[in-house]
C-alpha cells in the first residue's frame, strides 16, 4: 500500500521510499525513514498537496511523492 | 576578530533570536559569488565578536544551495563559535540537525528555542540531563520574548569548549570502514590544524556528502585521495546498500534513546486549537476561498479602509500647511523665483506626492507579516500548490508572487528560496506583472479622479489583470523550458500570535526602504524634471516648449490608439522606469500641479474616462522598474532572460490597454 491510498487520520509505518536518491535523502533527513510511524492528516482536493504527520510535526508535500512512499497499515 | 555562527532548522526562531542578540547592530549583504542573504550582526555585550546568520537548513547533507552554504561555511570557515538553535517543541527532526552539527565537533551551544511552546504541550524536557548526552551547553530559551538569552551571552563570553566531536554509534561494518578512512585522514600532515572531528570527516565521505569531499580534496594529496576513494568503492560495493539509511536511522534511532530520557510528556499532545484552525483554514471547499477573503481583506484595509485615509492627512498636510510654511520663509530668506520654484514645484510637489502612499505601503506589509508570522502563509503555500503545479511552479512560489504585490524587487529576491533553477526563472520572469504598491500610488490617482464609485473594485480588477497575465506567461513558458519542478516540502508550524515588535520591525523596515528610495531616487528626479519642465536650448521657457515636452511629445505617438497621446503621459511613463511611483509626481510637475488632489482635476481634462483605464492597465503591465530589471539580472544571471522581460511586458501592456481603451469606449 503506498501512502497516497491512505485514510486520513489512520495510522501507518513507512516501509520503503521508492524515490530519486536527493528526494529520498531529504525526506529521510526530515526523519521519514522505513521504520517511521506516519499519518495522513489531510488531502487537498484534486488531487493536491497532502499533509503528513510524523516525528511530531506536520509537513506538506505532493501526491506524487505519497505514492512513492510504501506503507503498511498498523 | 572572532566568528561566531547561528544555525537551525527553518521555523526553529533563527531569525528571533538573531534579532534578540544584535537589536540594530545587523548587516545584511551577499554569500560571496551566490545571491543568498547572508545576515552578520554584533552583539553589544560581546565586543570584537562578529555574529553570522547561517540559511534555516535541516540538515548537512546538503542538497539545496542554502545548505551546501551552510556546510560550506562550516567546514572551510570554522567559525569561534556554533550558536544551534533549536525548536523544543519539535525537539526530534531538530536534534538531527543538532546531533549532526555536534559531530563535526566544532565549539558549540544549543539554544533550546520556544520552551513555553513546548511546555503549553505539557512537555518537560531535562536540559541538565540533555547537556550532559549531548555534551555541549543547553540553554532554555524564548527568543521570540527575548527571555533566556542572557545565559548563553555568558556561555559565549567566557568561550565554549572545543569538543572532540559527539560519538553516536553506527553499525559495526560502517564503523570499520570509518576507521579505516580515519586513519587514513590522520596520516595527512594537515590533521594538526584541523578543526573538524576526524570521524565526522570520516563518516561524511563514507556517505559521499559533496561539500566535505571538495574540501578534503582540497585539504589532501592526491595519493591519499585516491586510497579514501578506494575504501569507499570496495564498501559501496560489498555493503552499500543502504547505507545512507542505515546512517540516518542510526541517528534516530540514538535520538529516540536521548528523548526517552530527557523528554517527559505530562499530558497528551496538544496540536488540537492548530489542528482545529487548520480543519476550517485547509478545508477542501473553503480553503481556497478563504485565503481569497484573506486576500481581499488585506487590500480593503491598505486601500479603502485605514490606508487611504492617513495618506488623506499626510496629503492635506504636504499640500496646505506645509507648502505655505516653505513659501513665505523662502520670501522672508529673499530667495529668487526661481529657487522658490525648485523647491515647491520640483522638491516638494515630488516628494510629498510620494510620502503620501507611506501609510498605505506600510499597512500592507503590516498585514503580509502578520499572515506570515502567523503560519498562515505556509498554508496558503499549501493550498495554492495543485493550482501553481498545473502552470509549472510549486506553492512556494506563490509567496514570492505575493511579496511582489508590495515590491517586485524583494518578490524577485524571494525567488532564491525556490529549489529548482527553472522555478526560479519562471517565478522572476512572472513576478513583475504583480502589481507592485509603487504601481498604486498611480491607481490612486487616477482611481480617485475619475471614478467615483467602484473604487476598490477598479484597484481589484487591476490586481487581478496583473495575477492573470503572470499565470497566463507562466503557462506559455511551461511549453518551452523543460519541466524539472523541485519537490514540494513545506513544513506546516502550529499556528502562534505574531508578536507586536517583529511586525513592527518588518513594517518600519519596507516603509523605510520606500521613503529611502522616494528620497534619493526621487528627489535626483524631481530637480532633474523640474530643470528638464523649466528650461529648453534657449534657457528658461515655459513648460510646453520645455525639454521635457519635447521628449514627451517625441513618444507620445506610441500611445496614441491608446488614447492618451500628451507628451505629458508620455514622460510620466518614460520616468515611471526609473521608478514606477514617479509616474505620479512627473505629473505632477507636468501639468504644474501643487499636489495629488489638484492633479486629479486637471486630469481629469486630460483623459477620457477610457483613456483613463486604459493608462492604469497600462501602467500595471509595462516594463518594471529599473531597479526590479537590475534585481532580475542579478538573480537569473541572465542579460538574454531579462531583457526578454523588458520587452515582453511592454508588448503585452500595449495590447491589453489597447483592448481595456476600446471597451471603455464602448461603456463610455
Amino acid at each position: 500500500m503506498r501512502l497516497s491510498e491512505c485514510k486520513e487520520g489512520i495510522k501507518a509505518v513507512v516501509k520503503d521510499l521508492f524515490m530519486n536518491e536527493s528526494i529520498r535523502k531529504r525526506m529521510m533527513d526530515l526523519g521519514l525513514l522505513p521504520g517511521t510511524e506516519v499519518s495522513v492528516v489531510r488531502k487537498a482536493p484534486f488531487g493536491g498537496p497532502l499533509v503528513v504527520q510524523f516525528r511530531g510535526y506536520q509537513i506538506s508535500f505532493r501526491l506524487s511523492e505519497a505514492k512513492q512512499i510504501a506503507i503498511e497499515a498498523c | 576578530m572572532k566568528t561566531i555562527a547561528l544555525a537551525g532548522n527553518p521555523n526553529a526562531g533563527k531569525t528571533s533570536l538573531f534579532n534578540v542578540l544584535t537589536g540594530t547592530r545587523q548587516y545584511v549583504g551577499n554569500w560571496a559569488g551566490v545571491t543568498v542573504e547572508k545576515k552578520e550582526g554584533w552583539i553589544k555585550e560581546l565586543p570584537g565578536n562578529v555574529i553570522v546568520d547561517l540559511p534555516g537548513i535541516y540538515s548537512l547533507s546538503a542538497q539545496s544551495l542554502e545548505e551546501k552554504l551552510a556546510t560550506a561555511y562550516l567546514l572551510e570557515e570554522s567559525p569561534g563559535a556554533l550558536i544551534n538553535i533549536v525548536d523544543a517543541s519539535n525537539l526530534e527532526r531538530n536534534l538531527y540537525f543538532t546531533v549532526q552539527l555536534l559531530e563535526m565537533g566544532l565549539p558549540s551551544v544549543v539554544a533550546l528555542n520556544m520552551i513555553d511552546v513546548a511546555e503549553g504541550r505539557g512537555l518537560h524536557i531535562d536540559g541538565s540531563r540533555l547537556e550532559q548526552r549531548l555534551g555541549a551547553p543547553v540553554v532554555p530559551m524564548v527568543a521570540r520574548k527575548a527571555k533566556g538569552h542572557e545565559r548563553l551571552l555568558e556561555l559565549l563570553k567566557n568561550g565554549l569548549d572545543t569538543s572532540s566531536g559527539l560519538f553516536i554509534p553506527y553499525p559495526d561494518d560502517i564503523e570499520a570502514a570509518v576507521r579505516e578512512i580515519s586513519q587514513l585522514l590522520d596520516s595527512d600532515e594537515t590533521t594538526a590544524n584541523r578543526r573538524h572531528s576526524t570521524r565526522w570527516l570520516a563518516l561524511s565521505w563514507l556517505e559521499g556528502n559533496e561539500t566535505v569531499e571538495h574540501t578534503i580534496r582540497s585539504e589532501v594529496t592526491p595519493e591519499l585521495m585516491g586510497r579514501m576513494a578506494a575504501v569507499r568503492a570496495s564498501f559501496v560495493a560489498t555493503q552499500g546498500e543502504n547505507l545512507d539509511q542505515r546512517i540516518r536511522n542510526a541517528r534516530y534511532d540514538w535520538i529516540g534513546v536521548l528523548l526517552a530520557e530527557c523528554v517527559s510528556q505530562n499530558n497528551a499532545v496538544n496540536r488540537s486549537l492548530s489542528d482545529r484552525i487548520d480543519t476550517l483554514i485547509l478545508n477542501k471547499w473553503l480553503g481556497i476561498p478563504i485565503f481569497l477573503a484573506f486576500m481581499y481583506l488585506v487590500f480593503q484595509v491598505t486601500f479603502s479602509w485605514v490606508g487611504t485615509s492617513l495618506s488623506d492627512l499626510i496629503d492635506t498636510f504636504f499640500s496646505g500647511p506645509l507648502t505655505d510654511w516653505v513659501q513665505s520663509a523662502l520670501t522672508w530668506l529673499n530667495s529668487p523665483d526661481w529657487f522658490r520654484a525648485l523647491v515647491v514645484d520640483g522638491i516638494l510637489a515630488g516628494v510629498g506626492g510620494v510620502l503620501v502612499f507611506v501609510p498605505q505601503i506600510g499597512i500592507l506589509f503590516l498585514c503580509l507579516s502578520f499572515l506570515e508570522d502567523s503560519g498562515y502563509m505556509a498554508r496558503a503555500a499549501v493550498l495554492m500548490d495543485r493550482f501553481m503545479s498545473t502552470i509549472g511552479l510549486n506553492g512556494k512560489a506563490f509567496i514570492p508572487l505575493i511579496l511582489g504585490f508590495g515590491c517586485n524587487v524583494p518578490a524577485i529576491m524571494a525567488t532564491r528560496t525556490l529549489e529548482d533553477q527553472r522555478g526560479r526563472m519562471v517565478t522572476a520572469f512572472i513576478s513583475p506583472f504583480m502589481s507592485c504598491s509603487a504601481r498604486l500610488s498611480v491607481y490612486s490617482l487616477f482611481v480617485s479622479a475619475f471614478f467615483d464609485s467602484g473604487k476598490a473594485t477598479i484597484v481589484f480588477l487591476l490586481y487581478l489583470t496583473g495575477i492573470v497575465m503572470a499565470i497566463g506567461t507562466a503557462f506559455v513558458l511551461k511549453k518551452f523550458l523543460s519541466d524539472d519542478e523541485g519537490v514540494f516540502l513545506m513544513e506546516l508550524p502550529p499556528y502562534r500570535a505574531p508578536m507586536f515588535k517583529s511586525l513592527m520591525l518588518n513594517t518600519w523596515d519596507k516603509a523605510r526602504g520606500f521613503v529611502r528610495k522616494a528620497g534619493t531616487i526621487i528627489f535626483g528626479m524631481s530637480v532633474l524634471l523640474w530643470f528638464l519642465g523649466n528650461f529648453s536650448f534657449s534657457g528658461m521657457s515655459p513648460m510646453d516648449s520645455s525639454f521635457l515636452a519635447q521628449i514627451g511629445g517625441f513618444i507620445a505617438p506610441v500611445f496614441a490608439l491608446l488614447g492618451f497621446a500628451s507628451w505629458q503621459a508620455g514622460v510620466s511613463l518614460l520616468t515611471g522606469f526609473l521608478a514606477k511611483e514617479v509616474v505620479v509626481s512627473t505629473m505632477a510637475i507636468a501639468y504644474a500641479s501643487g499636489d495629488t488632489g489638484s492633479l486629479g482635476t486637471v486630469l481629469q481634462g486630460m483623459f477620457t474616462p477610457a483613456a483613463a483605464l486604459g493608462f492604469l492597465f497600462f501602467v500595471l503591465l509595462y516594463t518594471p522598474c529599473v531597479s526590479t530589471v537590475a534585481m532580475m539580472k542579478r538573480e537569473t544571471g541572465s542579460w538574454k532572460w531579462t531583457l526578454a522581460s523588458v520587452a515582453y511586458s511592454f508588448g503585452v501592456a500595449w495590447i491589453v490597454a489597447y483592448g481595456v481603451y476600446r471597451l471603455g469606449l464602448v461603456i463610455w
